[in-house]
């Protein structure tokens, strides 16, 4: 990452192989298809994950992401393409012989056996010797806060309990890649939020890469590296989090991330610069990097709610990055209210406003004309 | 023992030995059989009365149709054979010498030595001990790939695949049973087909020998073994095999260390359900074992019906009884366990 800057103090280092062109990828992924019938899961995907990577697989379902993962596991075989591991082809390599752990959505835990011999089970595979067992199972338990549980049954402990049992399984045979499925579905909503932040520490702390499939835009924010917003078996982007939000490259991605405001539109050229002539809208909408096509060409604008400036007054309309409307309902969710603003043209546009000092009184009410600005920065131009 | 006329009579004789372990076993397959279940929620929801009536149910019937029985049995086997009918002397008598009446109890331990002296039935007994050992374990060896096959076919299919199992047991054992001398026999289908084919030159012999016996036992109760087999294999949740996979074991690994000790309620089942009932078996050893096929439920019938010795027969199923005890109360206790732990 060090690029001609200045001597002094150091720079921070930043965890971005994929924009480093020398970089290997641990987990190849090329034009990878697996159809069941007539019903393709997933569908010519290539995908290159680097070591170390907290990597997240996002998608309603039945968007092919678990079927993507269970093809890194080894459980489905792809009916073309290849996966290649640390340079080892993997694609015909069966389960048993994949240096790849899989953490289940249902745990998967041997019920007839206890946690400790759970845990245990691969290393017993490989014929550990039974001391060395003894101490990686024990340092298992410690990762996952769970050192005086080794000898109940997997009937015998709580969903979160079980759910770190099945960590701890799938981690102590140290992965090259370790894919997790789901793995907090289970759980219930706080104990999620606190168990997101302890993957991560475990995954810091052991180094092994991370697979996650998920649902959950929420976890895959906060956990991932790198997300791949996956759309009816093909990826639709991939990106950090950031870009994710920020930069989303079609409005399927910028739709399953967050909420967003999308104004459809036109491209017009007017002294030179390139604007989006939104009838919707109601007003032209300037970008920060307009997309480099000819007028005429249709573009969609998308704007997150938090991203507007909302105010009481009423300006004409016709300015650049501004539209106005009626409010038609607030929603007051605490730390932010949320704006439902109906538009002259009828849309209704969704703005929120954080609430940085207690609310007596409301400026803005029911039925207020109110309009609302944007930066050019703000607005992503999407083509799809 | 010739069977033409007498085939009635010898499953009659078959059933009242076998009754009480037939019984018994029922009972604690009832009481986990779900519609009977639902009968006594109903009936125990009616009320305190209705309570009483459903507890009372089950043990009438275990009094008129098991304890009773029993009782006589063990009467008879204290008694003495006598040319009379019934052909055994009373045990019980009333004494008048003027003075006093009294009541007389003579109990006759003559039948209890003779088992214990000659040494025919006790190697009956282990005899029939080992056959149904041996017999249960081929049973279990035939019935877990069949049962693995089914709870692992498509899930469209195991409906006919069970039907298939069970839709011979429609028709009588007895007739099937017959059918396998058409087959085993030294002119039989087998052997024939055997011969035709060129891979022997003389019949095996195989009627009338040990074997015939285990073939005819194994065809005959392997449904006792596969349904329950079936019924722990198709909950084996999938997953779990695949976990093992992903820990690095091989999946014929995985079939013994996950599938069976996880399918083993349904293993302990059906060799109960097998060996109990084999033990006494009597029509199987008759039909297609020979002259040397020892096994007690034979012993049993030839004194009942050619020595016409009662109180020896009786003595005989009484402590086939006993035998048998061990097995069943280890069976109840599995069966009890088992409704501990879905708890």
């Amino acid at each position: 990452m060090s690029n001609g800057l200045p001597a002094g103090p150091a720079p921070r280092r930043i965890y971005e192989p994929w924009d480093d062109s020398q970089a290997k990828a641990l987990l190849s992924i090329s034009n990878v298809s697996r159809s069941y019938g007539s019903v393709t899961a997933v569908d010519q995907v290539s995908l290159d994950i680097y070591a170390g990577e907290f990597f997240a697989l996002l998608g309603p379902s039945g968007c092919g992401k678990t079927t993507l993962l269970r093809i890194l596991a080894g459980f489905e075989r792809p009916q073309s393409g290849r996966v290649t591991l640390d340079g080892a082809d993997m694609t015909e390599v069966p389960p048993y012989r994949r240096p790849v752990n899989m953490m289940f959505q249902s745990y998967a835990l041997f019920p007839h056996m206890t946690v400790e011999d759970n845990i245990a089970f691969g290393l017993r595979q490989e014929g550990t010797p039974s001391r060395e067992i003894k101490r990686r199972v024990a340092e298992a338990l410690d990762l996952v806060q769970l050192e005086t549980y080794g000898k109940r049954k997997p009937h015998q402990l709580s969903g979160g309990q079980k759910q770190r049992v099945a960590l701890a399984r799938s981690l102590v045979k140290r992965p090259k890649l370790l894919l997790l499925d789901e793995p907090l579905g289970a759980l219930d909503r706080k104990l999620r939020e606190e168990t997101q932040f302890e993957l991560m520490t475990i995954q810091e702390r052991v180094g092994i890469t991370f697979v996650i499939v998920t649902h959950d835009q929420d976890e895959a924010m906060t956990m991932a590296s790198r997300i791949a917003v996956m759309d009816r078996g093909r990826i639709a982007q991939v990106a950090t989090p950031t870009e994710i939000y920020e930069q989303p490259n079609s409005r399927y991605v910028a739709t399953f991330i967050g909420s967003v405001n999308i104004f459809e539109g036109n491209l017009v050229v007017e002294g030179g610069k390139s604007l989006v002539r939104s009838a919707e809208a109601g007003c032209d909408i300037a970008l920060a990097q307009a997309p480099a096509l000819a007028a005429g060409h249709r573009v969609w604008v998308a704007v997150r709610p938090e991203k507007f400036e909302i105010a009481r007054d009423t300006t004409p309309s016709g300015a650049t990055n501004c539209v106005s409307g009626v409010v038609w309902d607030i929603g007051y969710l605490g730390n932010l209210s949320t704006y439902r603003v109906k538009l002259d043209s009828g849309k209704i546009v969704i703005a929120t406003e954080a609430n940085r000092t207690r609310l007596t009184e409301r400026t803005i009410t029911w039925e207020d004309r109110v309009t609302l600005r944007w930066t050019p920065q703000a607005g992503v131009a999407l083509l799809s | 023992m010739s069977f033409g006329s007498a085939t009635q009579e010898a499953t009659k004789a078959r059933w009242s030995a076998r009754a009480a372990v037939i019984l018994s076993a029922l009972r604690a397959t009832l009481s986990a059989w779900p519609p009977s279940r639902w009968l006594m929620h109903l009936v125990a929801s009616r009320g305190p009365s209705g309570r009483a009536l459903a507890i009372s149910l089950p043990y009438a019937w275990l009094l008129v149709f098991f304890l009773a029985p029993f009782a006589i049995v063990l009467k008879i086997s204290f008694s003495e054979a006598d040319v009379a009918i019934p052909p055994y002397t009373a045990i019980f008598g009333f004494v008048d010498d003027l003075e006093s009446l009294y009541v007389e109890i003579k109990l006759n331990l003559s039948n209890y030595v003779l088992l214990v002296e000659d040494s025919l039935y006790y190697r009956a007994y282990l005899n029939s001990l080992r056959i149904a050992a041996i017999s249960t374990a081929l049973t279990l060896a035939v019935g877990l790939p069949l049962a693995y096959a089914m709870a692992r076919a498509p899930q469209r299919w195991r409906g006919t695949l069970l039907m298939m199992v069970i839709l011979p047991f429609w028709t009588s054992s007895l007739i099937r049973v017959y059918a396998w001398i058409g087959i085993l026999k030294n002119e039989g289908l087998l052997n024939g087909f055997l011969q035709w084919l060129g891979i022997i030159n003389e019949p095996l012999a195989i009627m009338n020998f040990d074997i015939a016996v285990y073939i005819g036992i194994v065809y005959s109760y392997l449904p006792f073994m596969v349904l329950p087999l079936y019924a722990s294999l198709e909950k084996l949740d999938l997953s779990l095999l695949e976990a093992a996979a992903d820990l690095g074991c091989r999946p014929i690994k995985a079939f013994w260390v996950i599938t069976v000790p996880l399918a083993m309620p349904g293993i302990i089942a059906g060799c109960f359900l097998v060996f109990i009932p084999v033990v006494g078996e009597v029509v199987i050893p008759d039909l297609l074992g020979g002259s040397e096929t020892l096994m007690i439920g034979k012993t049993l019938w030839s004194e009942f019906f050619n020595n016409h010795d009662w109180p020896v027969a009786s003595a005989v199923a009484i402590i086939l009884l006993l035998v048998l005890v061990v097995p069943i109360v280890l069976f109840q206790r599995h069966q009890a366990a088992r409704q501990e732990a879905a708890r």
